[in-house]
């Protein structure tokens, strides 16, 4: 008999005037008997929904099966058929819009907890296997994979499994993208990120890091390499500021650069030479996962009132439910339905207040969410003296200006065909945020496979010729 | 990790040092960088690579010792290792087309100002060359500015070296004496810079400047080193560093680099406490 027990068994948590003053992982984790007993949750359906909300198709059920067996080798070898950064996508997935949305459980009470039991057991994998992985043998074909985020990686390990010498081309000096530097330790914590990036080297895949192509190398000089294929997997790395006045300023971030800052070069540890300003009132503009991060952040290095200040309400916020969640434990303040204007300065050059509208939503816009208009005479002031700006990524133009033929659309992001994730240019292949504009680490992943297929059907129909 | 295969100092607060790098060796081209990180705990610091062989596969870079990481960077000794040595990064300098030009450099800046009046050079342009310094004894990469130039006036703010005054006044003096320049090309602290397009403008004379502004990746992923020319926000790293000294916001700029003031102050002190190195 299943548990019919209603609600996710809830996983034990920093508490939030604690964890808010440290950059340590928030959410601790389900012990064995939690995820054994939120696993009896599942009722095992004979057509399972929650599949088809995952963009892998991870065997859902069958993992969960084995957990509540005790296999949780198994379990681990059933995940990993479709997903090869379990222990990240149990994290960071917006499961309430894939997986969990589509669990039958879920019309009545809460879905099965499928993130969580992914993450134990991904975790439970690390802390108890050496993982014997081994190099397959190669079959002679090279391919090059440009960036090293979850899409290149994923593209590269599924090239690895199928016998390919694979070389990821790697931008900064650490390899993971966004996962290194976007997604703060206290979510993702950055070991865990080199492990799993570890195991993908054990199974050959070689990892060039400190190598900003388009630059270094072109994509022709990659063809004169002997790469016969390439993935183009560099993200939407670029930051989008909103042109308002006083930008400028001393204490403006986009949030890429603080929080690069803050995850990559560890600027919040002193023994890290990168500085960083510790702000006492923050405002973060926008109000997606990267919002909540920055936000987080800044309240973490010790802000007193860090205001999120987002223009539409918080239903419509694209962030994670689980961190609009934490961020209001950690009494982050939301200025919702508020828009700046113009940032004020001191005589230094120093940000000083950030002015702010008052808006209000009005008819559905083409993204089919409500317009926010603006409240003529609204506008007030906020004192702050640093402000982040989260407003989004567009994809950086480095590949695609050096490279001819390679298409992109008007808002940057290179095109290719649906079927193969061929770009325009013959045996140049793109996936990730790269041809979507910023999205989530599964897509990215998804592209990265599919990608791995194309590029596998291409290489060998060239071969049989 | 990159290879250390020469250290030179060239004078009391410089030192030119040369790194194994083929990959960034066989494309780099005047005006463009480097980041460089020097271990595992260190910052990501911009440096102009000052010259370079394909053949030999290195780099050459030349650097002023102001703060803790390039108090660190000159701990390390040939022979041994950069943790991370990317590049090349930036635009590569326009330099075509100039019948004469007048390259000047402000200390530090001669360090960059110098493989552009070469490239210039080696293209047939008539190339006057203005370096400054504070004082005689910081004068750096004299024979190297002389042979990459038709002419060269090194200027001292004490007039130690017999040449008193700063690099505008060498340059107003030149233009005063007919020189006829199609280009002016000024890199060193922001307000020489500053000075160098002031002067210029009223000439209608083409002023190229080369942004120092505080990088962080140095591939436009964070707008960390943005600066308003002409209105626009542009980024040095991928747009510059060489932009139109005409059109620069230098207030903003200076400002912007003082970002940190507090903190570099406090880890280049610790720094200097622990390893004893030069305050
Ligand atoms: C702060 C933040 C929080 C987020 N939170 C979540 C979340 O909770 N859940 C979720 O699903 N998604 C989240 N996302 C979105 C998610 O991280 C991205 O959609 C995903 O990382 C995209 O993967 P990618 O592989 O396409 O690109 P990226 O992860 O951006 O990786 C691209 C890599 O390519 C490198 N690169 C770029 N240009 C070059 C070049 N010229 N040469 C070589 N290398 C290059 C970059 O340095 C980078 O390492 C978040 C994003 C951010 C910024
Ligand atoms: C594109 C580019 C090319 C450069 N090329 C050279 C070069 O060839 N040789 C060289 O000596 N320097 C060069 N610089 C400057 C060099 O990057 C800085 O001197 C260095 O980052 C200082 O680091 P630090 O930790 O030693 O000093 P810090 O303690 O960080 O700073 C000490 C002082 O230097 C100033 N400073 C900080 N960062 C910079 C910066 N990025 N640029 C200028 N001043 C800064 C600050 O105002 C501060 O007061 C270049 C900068 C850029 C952006
Ligand atoms: S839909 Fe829910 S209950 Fe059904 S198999 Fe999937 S996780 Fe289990
Ligand atoms: S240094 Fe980050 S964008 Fe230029």
């Amino acid at each position: 008999m299943p548990n019919m027990q209603p609600n996710k068994t809830p996983m034990p948590e920093q508490d939030p005037h604690v964890r808010n003053k440290n950059f340590k992982e928030v959410a601790l984790g389900y012990t064995d008997e939690m995820a054994i007993n939120e696993a009896q949750r599942c009722l095992q359906c004979k057509n399972p929904a929650c599949v088809q909300g995952c963009p892998v198709n991870v065997p859902i059920k069958d993992f969960i099966h084995e957990i509540v067996e005790g296999n949780m080798d198994k379990a681990y070898e059933v995940i990993k058929s479709q997903n090869s950064l379990p222990a990240v996508c149990g994290r960071v997935c917006p499961q309430e819009t894939q997986c969990e949305s589509k669990c039958v459980r879920g019309i009545k009470n809460e879905p099965v907890a499928i993130g969580r039991l992914e993450r134990y057991v991904a975790d439970w994998y690390m802390n108890n296997r050496e993982p014997a992985v081994t190099a397959p043998k190669h079959n002679g074909h090279k391919v090059a994979v440009l960036g090293s985020g979850p899409s290149g990686l994923t593209c590269a390990g599924d090239l690895a499994k199928l016998g390919y010498e694979v070389t990821v081309f790697e931008a900064l000096h650490a390899a993971g993208g966004v996962l290194m530097y976007g997604i703060p330790e206290f979510r993702l914590p950055k070991k865990i990120v080199q492990e799993e990036i570890q195991q993908l080297e054990k199974m050959g895949v070689k990892i060039d890091t400190d190598m900003v192509m388009g630059k270094v190398l072109s994509v022709d000089e990659l063809f004169e390499m002997g790469y016969e294929a390439l993935y183009i997997g560099t993200g939407a790395g670029l930051p989008n500021f909103m042109n308002l006045p006083g930008e400028g300023l001393v204490g403006v971030y986009s949030a890429n650069e603080f929080l690069t800052r803050i995850n990559l070069m560890k600027a919040y540890l002193p023994e890290y030479d990168t500085p960083i300003i510790h702000p006492k009132n923050v405002a973060v503009v926008g109000g997606g996962n990267v919002a909540m991060d920055a936000a987080r952040c800044a309240k973490r290095l010790g802000a007193e009132n860090v205001y999120i200040i987002y223009r539409r309400s918080e239903e419509e916020m694209p962030a994670r439910n689980e961190e609009i969640h934490h961020a209001k434990e950690e009494e982050i303040i939301f200025k919702l339905l508020n828009n700046p204007v113009a940032i004020h300065g001191d005589e230094q050059g120093k940000v000083k207040q950030i002015e702010c509208v008052e808006m209000e939503l009005g008819e559905p816009d083409a993204s089919g969410r409500r317009r926010p208009i603006e409240k003529k005479g609204s506008n007030f002031l906020l004192d702050v003296d640093c402000v982040v700006i989260a407003i989004g990524n567009s994809p950086n133009p480095l590949i695609r200006s050096t490279t001819e033929g390679l298409e992109a659309n008007k808002k940057g992001c290179i095109i290719v065909d649906d079927n193969t994730l061929q770009t325009t240019r013959e045996g140049v292949y793109a996936g990730g945020d790269a041809v979507t504009g910023a999205a989530t680490v599964i897509l990215a992943m998804g592209a990265g496979k599919h990608a791995a297929k194309s590029i596998d059907e291409y290489i060998q129909s060239k071969a049989d010729q | 990790m990159f290879k250390i295969i020469k250290k030179e100092p060239l004078n009391p607060s410089m030192t030119r040092m040369v790194i194994e790098a083929p990959f960034v060796a066989r494309k780099a081209m005047p005006g463009q960088f480097i980041i460089l990180r020097v271990n595992e705990t260190g910052e990501r610091i911009p440096l102009t690579i000052a010259d370079y062989d394909r053949e030999a596969g290195t780099v050459t870079i030349i650097y002023q010792k102001v703060g803790k990481s390039t108090l660190l960077l000159d701990e390390q000794e040939a022979g041994g290792y950069l943790m991370d040595f990317i590049g090349p990064l930036g635009k590569v300098s326009e330099l075509e087309g100039y019948k004469k030009a007048a390259v000047i450099g402000g200390g530090a800046g001669c360090a960059i100002a110098y493989p552009q009046a070469k490239a210039l050079h080696a293209m047939g342009t008539k190339v006057d060359m203005i370096a400054g310094f504070r004082d005689k004894d910081l004068i750096i990469l004299e024979n190297e500015m002389r042979e990459a130039s038709d002419r060269l006036i090194v200027m001292t703010d004490d007039g130690s070296n017999g040449n008193k005054g700063f690099v505008t006044a060498a340059l107003q003096k030149n233009i005063d004496e007919g020189a006829d320049y199609d280009l002016v090309i000024a890199i060193g602290p922001i307000p020489m810079m500053k000075a160098v397009s002031n002067l210029t403008k009223p000439y209608g004379i083409k002023t190229i400047i080369s942004m120092n502004t505080i990088m962080v990746d140095g591939t436009g992923m964070c707008g960390g080193c943005r600066l308003t020319v002409g209105g626009e926000t542009k980024f040095a790293c991928v747009d510059g560093p060489d932009f139109d000294g005409h059109l620069v916001d230098f207030d903003e700029a200076m400002k912007r680099l003082g970002t940190y003031k507090p903190e570099e102050a406090r880890e280049r002190e610790e720094h200097c406490r622990l390893y004893g190195g030069i305050k």
